[in-house]
This record gives structure tokens, sequence and C-alpha cells, in this order.
């Protein structure tokens, strides 16, 4: 199974293979040495051993005939409580993971041992040795032939053969695998289907793409990300916070039940119980699930990513730098107009140009074919029963075109060259075409001109218009993602005339024309100069220091090498506009981290209302007043509390999986309606769950 | 009992305190940038010759840590000339009555109490303080503090308005600069309007009165001669003559509020006559309470480059200002209930510890704006407020002293919470959190954690400790939950730089002079110095062009966030403290 296959099964959020690996982990992770990572948790924790060891006093007390501090029953469902609250946070983390875990088996089983063929030398017919691909080292050579697994990452140095990536990029179209060029990069794991390739190999064992993809997807070597432990750091002040207010709630009731005359202090149960509900546990227990599961998310989307970081900061892009071919617009140019020269008409001319570009192979020559058909019904002929002849492209004329019978020929070519052809034949260039040469251009497509031979003198027969056609929707998308405060930077090889009017058409923000590797690095630096993030894609040897130097630099798949190791995340899928997807799943988590941290903190008022009448109302019976829920009882009351807090943590595993809704939108109306739903709702969940823990409790009788 | 005059006075002072608050804010930015302004040209000589007498370059810049040290050093060595003097006032000259030196542990608190910007006073003013001492000590300090917290917060907005730099400013010219073009031009107008009210103002020591009816009272034991022979009775007396304390009071007076200080020339504070005579003095001196923190708001808008900045922090400690003071007038017009019943009378509201030249609105008003700021001066006794009345000034100072706060201090506790605010609120809208351009990264939290945590710690460890040694539920004169919400009070005090007292607790021992005097340091510095880091962190960092997907920090939404994050991470602190104070002190009075 692929993970592409796996994508497009849609992995049920709760797998029950995955679920039931994960319940036994959650206990798993009550290891001391696992929780002492989470610093909000690991406060539980102590909270639930505390507990249990109340418990256990105050049933050997109440045993022996005396009591302890509260009825060993109370205690005992306190303690439990706490300890559920613990295992559910491991049961999230661990459910994150598993998703994880799931995909990092399949691939695996691409890395397995397999046997290799060690070269002595780089020539295909040098010695030779059978070896294990474990024992393969960097800078050794190795031959892959017909039907073998290629063993380790690598750099063709001779051949050509077709490589099935599938085990790695889902994709089961095999794709062409070269020496030389920015297609010469294998990963280990995959298959060579035809031919055979002299590789030298690129990593040592464990250092390979696929064990890096294994490790990142399993999260094993999962370091926290700077946004995350500043979040933490955050939690950590408000645990610190609320240990203290519960601490100092013993001497203050010691002091009321001595100034009331009545009621006992606060018990150490109660109070931890309250520390438990108060602390930040709903996004303590949930913030690595969060942040595996962002990551996961972007493997369900084709993309590895080779931090953390490098997703949190897909979040923060401000600048997308967008190659135009293949993302703006549809990879070639293709004819739009047919302008007559005088005395020329539409229909003649774009009968010329269609004869000229029968032979023509060329995807602009076939869309004048297309063109020619659509506006004037001209059919496909034949050149064969025309009698004509192909006269082919070269770098001399830089023209193509057809000799037809009667020594008249038609050609066609770029503009300098043509007039070229005119000037050598003593014609005159019309004026009028020169003119429509410049309004083409100006408009950002490319002019073509058409010409007629007969017997020596050359005629202009007008210009066809050849335009970048931009990709359908991609304006909308643009406006999203401005709205988003992201701007868009095309990036393109053309002239600066020309990429302007693409870039007007398809509504970018900006562009670079003429770009070189130097000048798409020089851009990246200035950018981050002014305090901005940068993202592009590339997927070409000189694309490296590029993508090496953007904040989140995305490597296509069939890219070479080097673009790989220099981007931080690779996209399996090569597509060019993945790019978008991967600053929404950026955002994504950010959105979801905030919005559980807001619901965390406006829990704690409902709370309060539950916890301090019950702890206080034995030496205050005023206090009763504040048990705006109308609680059964005391115990019910703060136990009801304690449930909520735990079944709280269950019932946001599928938030914290999932992400929260996201929507492109400014970041007023984003942080109005998250505040909205997370701050308010926040604040009045607890309300009504903890009264209807309290009912259920009642009715159960255990009230 | 809420009368529509009343109202109209409400809203009289809020109009003059924003309307005045515009000019002084663009006056201070100029000066706070070291622009030239009026001021620079009649005073320029001065400051110049200062920087020459001390050899001080203004233009010579320093990184945090450096600027935290001249601050602190320069603390603590007024913090150490002001012990001695408190300790030898007996021996030196403008002592008119003959005031004996403090004893250490009063002298500690003193002297830390007014290093701090607090003005704890766990003495009597007129009777334990000599002119000398209150001139040069007391008043230098409630300018230098003052002004220290004005540096600190310039060196803050350095750091978000700056770029990728370690300089953070220069804390001298910052100090110098604040004292004389800020402080003491203000202060001298003050001055001069309060004596025009008859704040009196001499060097002339004490006048005997003979009073017109001879009172009789009685003086109780001393505690310790009590303890030694329990059957002491308390001595009769009776008074024909007055003693009547004078002395430079109009230009304490003025700084006093100023400064938000707040530690008065007299135990009773700004409800003496001699402190606070007439009602206009009363409106001059709450205004001048919140006129700089209020105007350091503006000057904060003009110095980032965005005036919206600055307003949004205005509308936010106005909202709050206005809920807390609106329950405050409620809760003192209701009145006690029990009262009612006894009098029978027509109903008053509650009068009990107020001056009735104020009334309930001037009083409640008074309690409001000292507490929101971190002055501490007091026309009318807290203690005496209806429970929730009280809790008003106690859960101002709990929520940190930032709504206008402290000089300097109340502004950068606010941007604190603008930039926890922020970076919950930028997580949501999924960036990075940043505020006004700076991304909020991992030590920003930490910084901002330890300035939010430190005075929680000093309210709740304090009380806590109090409430568990005898020495401190000792000094307590009031039995039940109004006993432990006078600790409360006394801690929340202190450990927010504010000052102000419910009395009713004597406060004069050793645990609440050393303790207190512990818990106004740290809450002082170790807030100042993370500030600092803050600032230096911040001004080495780049500044993000605002776009489409910045959270707004100038909007009304903005304004609400910040509101709440206030409001909660206040209210969930102190929530359980409360309930076994005030808040039951108010369901009991209700009769529930």
């Amino acid at each position: 199974m692929t993970i592409k296959a796996q994508k497009s099964a849609g992995r049920p959020l709760f797998d029950p293979a995955i679920v039931r690996a994960a319940a036994l982990d959650s206990f798993r992770k009550l290891d001391p040495r696992v929780q002492v990572r989470n610093p909000v948790m690991f406060t539980v924790y102590i909270g639930s051993m505390l507990t249990t060891v109340l418990f256990l006093q105050a049933g050997f007390l109440e045993w022996t005939g005396g009591t302890g501090e509260e009825k060993a029953s109370f205690i005992l469902a306190i303690s439990l409580w706490l300890w559920f609250t613990v295992i559910f946070a491991n049961f999230a983390e661990a459910m994150a993971e598993g998703r994880g875990k799931a995909q990092a088996a399949t691939l695996r089983q691409a890395r397995a041992e397999t046997p290799a063929r060690r070269l002595m030398g780089e020539s295909r017919d040098s010695a030779s040795e059978s070896v294990s691909s474990t024992a393969l080292r960097k800078s050794d050579i190795v031959l892959v032939q017909t039907g073998e697994t290629i063993p380790c990452d690598g750099e063709i140095i001779d051949g050509v053969a077709s490589v099935d990536e599938s085990a790695i990029t889902g994709e089961s179209a095999p794709v062409i695998r070269e020496a030389g060029g920015d297609r010469s990069a294998v990963t280990g794991g995959t298959r060579v289907l035809s031919d055979s390739i002299v590789v030298r190999i690129s990593a040592d064992p464990g250092e390979t793409f696929l064990d890096r993809m294994i490790s990142m997807v399993e999260g094993a070597k999962r370091r926290k990300t700077p946004n995350e432990i500043a979040l933490n750091i955050l939690l950590a002040a408000l645990t610190i916070i609320f240990l203290l207010v519960c601490a100092t709630l013993l001497p203050f009731s010691l002091y009321s039940v001595n100034a009331a005359g009545k009621g006992t202090a606060i018990t150490i149960t109660v109070l931890t119980a309250l520390f438990v509900c108060l602390a930040p546990t709903t996004i303590g227990g949930l913030l690595s699930s969060i942040g595996i599961a962002g990551m996961d998310r972007l493997i369900q989307a084709n993309v590895i990513a080779m931090s953390g970081r490098a997703v949190e900061a897909a979040g923060d892009v401000d600048v997308l730098l967008l190659d135009k071919t293949g993302t703006i617009t549809l990879g070639n140019r293709q004819a739009s107009a047919f302008l007559p020269a005088p005395g020329v008409t539409e229909a003649e001319l774009a009968d010329a140009a269609q004869l000229s570009s029968l032979v023509d192979e060329t995807p602009e020559g076939r869309s004048i074919v297309v063109l020619a058909k659509e506006k004037f019904g001209i059919r496909q002929r034949d050149v064969g029963s025309l009698g004509a002849t192909f006269i082919p492209f070269t770098a001399q004329t830089r023209m193509s075109g057809v000799n037809l019978p009667g020594s008249r020929s038609l050609l066609k070519g770029a503009p300098d060259a043509i007039e070229r052809l005119v000037a050598d034949a003593g014609g005159v260039f019309p004026e009028a075409v020169a003119g429509f040469v410049q309004d083409i251009a100006s408009e950002g497509g490319t002019p073509l001109l058409v010409a007629e031979k007969t017997q020596g003198r050359v005629r202009v027969l007008g210009a066809v218009g050849l335009k970048d056609i931009v990709k359908g929707g991609i304006r909308e998308k643009f406006a999203e993602l401005r709205r988003m405060g992201i701007k868009t930077i095309m990036v393109t090889g053309d002239n600066p005339l020309t990429a302007a009017a693409i870039a007007a058409e398809a509504g970018v923000d900006d562009f670079l024309a003429e770009a070189k590797p130097e000048t798409k690095l020089a851009l990246i630096r200035k950018i981050q100069a002014e305090g901005r993030l940068v993202a592009m894609t590339g997927d070409g040897t000189n694309d490296a220091p590029a993508l090496a130097q953007a904040d989140v630099g995305v490597a296509m798949n069939t890219g070479t090498q080097a673009a790989k190791e220099a981007g931080n995340m690779v996209d399996l899928d090569s597509s060019p506009t993945k790019l978008m997807e991967i600053v929404q799943i950026g955002k994504q988590l950010l959105m979801t981290r905030g919005a559980l941290t807001t619901f965390s903190i406006s829990n704690d008022i409902a709370k309060y209302f539950a916890v301090i009448p019950a702890a206080f109302v034995g030496t205050y019976p005023a206090l009763g007043a504040l048990n705006v829920m109308g609680l059964a009882t005391p115990q019910s009351a703060i136990l009801s509390a304690v449930i909520f807090n735990a079944l709280v943590i269950v019932g946001l595993i599928p938030l914290a999986l999932r992400g929260v809704a996201y929507k492109p939108a400014g970041a007023g109306t984003v942080l109005r309606d998250n505040l909205i739903i997370y701050g308010g709702g926040g604040l009045i969940v607890p309300f009504v769950g903890i009264k209807l823990i309290d009912m259920a409790l009642s009715a159960c009788g255990l009230a | 009992m809420m009368s529509a005059i009343d109202f109209a006075q409400l809203c009289v002072f809020l109009v003059l305190l924003l309307g005045l608050s515009w000019p002084l804010g663009k006056h201070m930015a100029a000066v706070l940038e070291g622009r030239d302004h009026p001021l620079a040209r009649v005073l320029g000589w001065l400051e110049r010759g200062l920087y020459r007498v001390c050899g001080v370059d203004p233009a010579q810049e320093m990184d945090w840590k450096m600027y935290a040290l001249a601050m602190f050093l320069f603390n603590m060595v007024g913090f150490a000339a002001l012990y001695i003097l408190l300790r030898a006032q007996a021996l030196l000259p403008l002592n008119s009555v003959g005031l004996a030196g403090m004893a250490p542990d009063l002298a500690f608190n003193t002297a830390m109490s007014f290093t701090t910007n607090t003005n704890w006073q766990a003495y009597g003013g007129e009777s334990a303080v000599s002119h000398l001492t209150q001139m040069l000590g007391l008043t230098v300090h409630n300018f230098v503090s003052a002004a220290t917290g004005i540096a600190v917060l310039t060196a803050l907005i350095r750091g978000l308005t700056r770029r990728e730099t370690r300089a953070i400013g220069n804390f001298w010219a910052d100090l110098v600069r604040s004292t004389l073009y800020i402080l003491l031009p203000l202060a001298m107008v003050l001055s001069l309007a309060l004596c025009w009210q008859g704040v009196p103002q001499t060097f002339a020591g004490a006048v005997n009165a003979t009073l017109t009816e001879s009172v009789a009272y009685e003086i109780p034991p001393s505690a310790d001669d009590f303890k030694a022979d329990p059957t002491l009775k308390p001595a009769p007396v009776t008074a024909t003559e007055q003693t009547i304390m004078r002395g430079p009071i109009a230009s304490q007076e003025a700084i006093k509020m100023l400064g938000t200080n707040g530690g008065g020339f007299f135990n009773a504070n700004s409800a003496h006559p001699y402190e606070n005579p007439t009602p206009l003095s009363n409106l001059l001196e709450m205004l001048a309470i919140l006129i700089i923190p209020a105007g350091l708001c503006h000057a904060f808008g003009r110095m980032v480059n965005d005036k919206r900045q600055g307003w949004v922090l205005i509308y936010a400690m106005t909202t709050l200002f206005l809920g807390f003071i609106v329950l405050c007038w409620w809760a003192e017009s209701q009145g006690v209930p029990q009262v009612a019943a006894i009098t029978g009378g027509p109903f008053t509201g509650n009068m009990e510890g107020k001056e009735l030249r104020f009334g309930i609105l001037n009083s409640a008003l008074f309690a409001t704006v000292t507490t929101a700021a971190s002055c501490g001066a007091v026309n009318a006794m807290h203690d005496s407020f209806t429970p929730l009345g009280g809790m008003v000034p106690m859960v101002l100072m709990q929520l940190g002293e930032v709504v206008f706060g402290g000089v300097g201090s109340g502004l950068y506790g606010m941007l604190v919470f603008a930039i926890i605010a922020v970076f919950v609120a930028g997580l949501m809208v999924g960036r990075t959190p940043e505020y006004l351009g700076k991304k909020i990264e991992a030590f920003e939290t930490k910084m901002c954690s330890v300035i939010i945590m430190m005075p929680l710690f000093g309210v709740l460890m304090g009380t806590a400790w109090a409430v568990l040694t005898e020495l401190g539920r000792g000094a307590v004169a009031n039995p039940g939950a109004h006993g432990f919400s006078e600790i409360l009070y006394a801690f929340s005090s202190m450990a927010n730089n504010n000052g102000s007292a419910f009395a009713g607790l004597s406060a004069n021992n050793a645990l609440y002079n050393l303790l207190g005097g512990f818990v106004m340091f740290t809450s002082r510095f170790w807030l100042a110095i993370p500030v600092l880091a803050l600032a230096g962190s911040l001004a080495g960092k780049k500044m993000v062009p605002a776009s489409a997907g910045t959270l707004p920090t100038h909007k009304p939404l903005f304004c609400g966030l910040l509101v709440s994050v206030v409001l909660v991470v206040g209210a969930l602190t102190f929530i359980p403290a409360l309930a076994l104070g005030p808040i039951v002190e108010h369901l009991q009075m209700l009769g529930r």
C-alpha cells in the first residue's frame, strides 16, 4: 500500500487499528520519563499520584475505624478521574502518532534490506561484488539493472532508466531518470523498470530520504517547534500561577475557618482537583497531538516536511514566489489571434499559417492549427497529398514552414528573422505588421510572422499572436491569498514587458522578469531583509541556493538531489500549486493551537463557579449563592468539574487531529470568528457540561 | 443615589482627563525622543549642565543590560540614601518638632516603598518624618521613581520601534529629561494651584490651637505593657489643645499625585484638609494622578508612528476604568442595609469614612483613580467602603496596575498584557504572533510571564504568610472575612506598588515591614528588569511589515480582547481569595 493509495482511501479519523494501538500506548506513556516532557500534564500526573496516596491513607483510616480528610470513595473517584485526564492526554498524543506510524510502516517495507551490486570503478564494466544495501556508504558506486530495487539514494552517473517511484510518491506511472541534468537523482527503495544505470550513492544508511521521511512521519525525532516552545512557556506560567493560587488557598481557608468559627479547612484532595481543573490541561494535553497532526495533514497532502519548524513557518509566509510556467500559466504558449497585413484577409492569413504549421509538432505550431480550425473551420490537411515538403526549423534561419508545388513556400518565424528574409529579397516590410509585432509584445504575447515566398519575392502575410494562457481560477486564488495578507510574486524568464502583461492578467502582486538563479536569490534576500517570510518551489540544481535561502523551500520530488537537500519540504506530487495548500496547513496548525488555548483558559471561569462554593460553603454558607449551576452537593460539584475537565480532552481529540475549520479571510475576521467560537464557547460549554455531569451523577445516586 | 449632578462631575473629569492627555502626550513624545520642544529652549542649559557635571554623554546609547544596571544601581543608591536619612533625621536640621529617627525595619520599609514608587506608609506622615526628610528624601524619590518608570517605558517603546540593534537609549538622559521637562514643570504648576486652593507651603512648624470644646478620650496601654500586665486599664485624657502640623506641603502634594506616588504628608493623606482642602483641589489631584499615564499612551502612539495604537490602549484603559468606577459608585450609593435599618432616616448611601466635602461620588472616584493608577493617595478610608466598593480598589491593584497605572509602569504593564493578548490571538489568525511588527517568540513570552507572575506571587504569598503567622493575624482590627480583606488589600497594594491601605491594619510591625519591603522590591525591579530585557530582545528583531494577514492591534476587537485578557488573568488568579474576602462579606451583608 502506498501513501497515495492511503490518501485516496481517506484514512478515517478513528481507524480501529490505530485506536487499539493508541489505547495501549496511552498506558505505556504513563512512564514518568515521558510525562516530564509536558510540564502541564506532569503536574496532573503528580496530582493523580498524590490523590492515590490520599485515598490509600483514607481507606486505611476508615478500615481502622477513623476518617481520612475526605471520604475514601470520594478521593478514589477524584483520583481515578485525574488518572483518566492523564491517560486521555496520552491517548490524544498516541492517536496522532499512530496515524504517522501506520504510514511509516508502509514506507519501511520499501526500505527493506536489498542486495546491491557494488562496482569497483565508475564504469559499468568494472568488477563488482554483491553486498547488502545496508553495507553501502556514501560515494560507493552500484549498478542497478532491470527489475532491481535501487538500494540507496544516489545520483545516476551513467545510463538512463525508467523508474517506478510509487513506493514514495504513490504515483504509478514510471518516471525517466538519466545521468546528467536535473533528472539524475534516484531514491532508495524505488525500482528500475527498464534498462540499467550506474549510481553513485549519496547517503549513508539511516540518512536516506526514505529514512528521513519515516522519522518525520513517525514523529520519532520530533523536536518542539519555536512557537510550540513559546506557547509551552505561557502554559507553564499559567500552571505555576494556578499552583500558587491553590497552594495559598489552604492558609486562606484556615484563616477563614478560624474567622468564621465553623466549617473545615479545604482538603488536599479538593485543592488538587481545583488545581487540575484550572491548569490549562485541555491545551496542555492536546498540544503535541496538534503538532503531530499538522505534520500528518501535510503528509496527507503528499508533502514531506523535513522539520516541524518549516510547517510553522509556512503559516507565517508573507510572500510566495511562484514560477510562471506550470503554476500561473499552462505549460505552453498558444496562438490567440491572426493579424493580417494590409491587402490580406484574416482567412488567407489563417490558411497560410495553418499550412506552414501542419508539420510543425511544437505546441505553438499545433495551437495555430487549432486556432485556424476554431476561427475559420480550416480542416486538417494531409501534407503528402498537397505535395508539400517540410522546411524544418534551424538555428540559422529561425524559421520553419512548407514548400508547396509551384515554387511557392510559406514560412513562419520570429519577427526579426522574417524581416531579414524580406530585406534579403529586396522587399518592403509593411509598417502595419511592425505595429502588430509591437502590440502583441506589449500585451505579453509572442509575435510570429507568416510570409509567402514566390519565385524569390517575399510577401509578409501578417502576424500570429502567441500568448501564455493563464490557468483558470488562478486569479481568484491570488485574490484569496491577498485577503490572507500573502503577496504573490511571479518568477519568469520572460522579458519585463511580457512578464508585466501576464502578471496583470493573472493578478499577481509583483513579478521578477528575466529571472536567473542569482536574481531569484537576491530577491529572496531582499524580501527577507524587510522582515518578511518567503516560500518558493523549485526543482533544478540551480534552484538549490534559493530553496535553501527561502523560509519555506518546497522541492519537487522529480527534482535533483541538490534541490531536495536544499529545501525543507519535498512535494511528492511535484505540483507547482502545492505551496498554497502548504501555507493553509501551516496556518491551520497555529490556529488550532490558539483556539484550544483560548478554549482551555475560558473554561476556568465555570470551574470556579463549581468548585469555590463547594469548597467553602461549609465555612461561609453565604457562598452557596455562587452555586449558579445549582449543583447537587459539594462532592458532586467538584467531581463533575474534574470529570468535565477529563472528558473535554477526549471530546476535542478530533478537532486537534483535524485542525480547526479554516477559511481564507483577513486576520480581523478570522480572529473575531474564532474568539466567538472558542472564547465564547469556552465560557459557556463547561457550565452546561458540568451541570449535565452533575445531573447524571445525581441520577446514578453518586452525588 | 447616583444623581445627575454626580454623573455630570464624572463626565467633566473624564473629558478633562482625555482632553488634556492629548497635548501632554505630544509634548512627552518630543521629550522622550530627544527632539526639540519649547521647554528645551528654557531649561536646556540645566539639562546640559547636569550631563556635564555627571560626565554623561546623552548620545551614548546602552544595551539593555547596561540600561538595567544603571537603572537598578541608581535606585539602590537612592534607597540607601533615603534609609540613612530616615534613620538619622533626629540629628539633621529642619526637624521642627524634634522627631526621632525611624526604627530599622520601618526605615527599610519606607525607603523601599518610596524607591519603588509604592509609597506604602506604615507610619503617620506628620508624626514620623521631619521636613528635611520629606523634602530631600521623600519628594526627591517621588520625582526620580516616577522618572525611572518613564525611562523604562521609553526603553520598551524604543525596543518596539527600532530594528536589529542592541541600543535602547541612555538611562541617564531619559531620567533627566523626564524629570526636567515632564515632572518638574507639571509639579510647579500644580503646587501653585494647590497653594491657591489653600494647601500650606511653609517651613514653619506646628501650631497649637486651643480647642473651643475640650475633648475627653482614652489612651489604651501599649500591646507590650498589656501583655506584661493584663489588668492595665486605658488611661483617660482630656485634650484642650490641638497640635496642627504644617510644612512644605503643596510642593510634595503635587508630585505625590503627578508621579503616582501617593505618600501623604499627613497620615490622613488627601482626606486631610491641608492636603486636599476643596472640591476643586480634589478634582485637580485626581486629574494629576492620571494625566501622565494617560498622556503616555498618546506619546506611545506617536513614538510608534501610529497614533491609533495609543488610542486603543486609552480606550481599553478607559473601558476598564468606567466599569470599575460605576461599580464602586453604585456599591457606595447603595450603602449598607443594616445601617439603613438602624437609622431609619433618609437614605444617604455609605458615608462612613468619607469626607463630607467630597461625598460619595468623589470619594469613589478618587479611590478608583488612585488604585487604577499606582498612586495610593486616598481621600476616604477604603476600609470603610461597602464590600464591593472596597473590592474595586483591591481588584484594580490586583490587575497589575495597568488601568492607566503608575507613571511609565502602567503602560509598560499594559503593553505586556497586549503582547500576551497578541500571542494567543495571533495564533488564532494562523501566524506566529507579532506586535507592532515584532515577532513574539519564546524569550518574549518568558519575560512577559515573569512580569505577569511577579506581582501575583507577591500578593498571594505575602497574604498567605501573613495569615499563617501570629504577627500577621494580630495586626487585623476587624474580625471575620473583613480581616482577611484587610490583609489581602495590604499585599495587593504593596505587591503592585500602589501604596494605598485599607486602614484597620496595624501594619507597622516587623513582618509587614520586612516582608512588605521585599515584596515591593521584587514587584518593582523584577518587573522593570524583565521589561528592559524584553526591550532589548525586541530591538534586536526585524520589523515585519503589516499585511492583511497581520492581526490588527488598533481595532475595537483588539481593545475588547485586551480588556478581556487583563480581566481574565486577574479573575482567574484572585477569584478564590476574593471569594473569601469581599465577596463573602457582600453576600453576608445581603443576609444570604
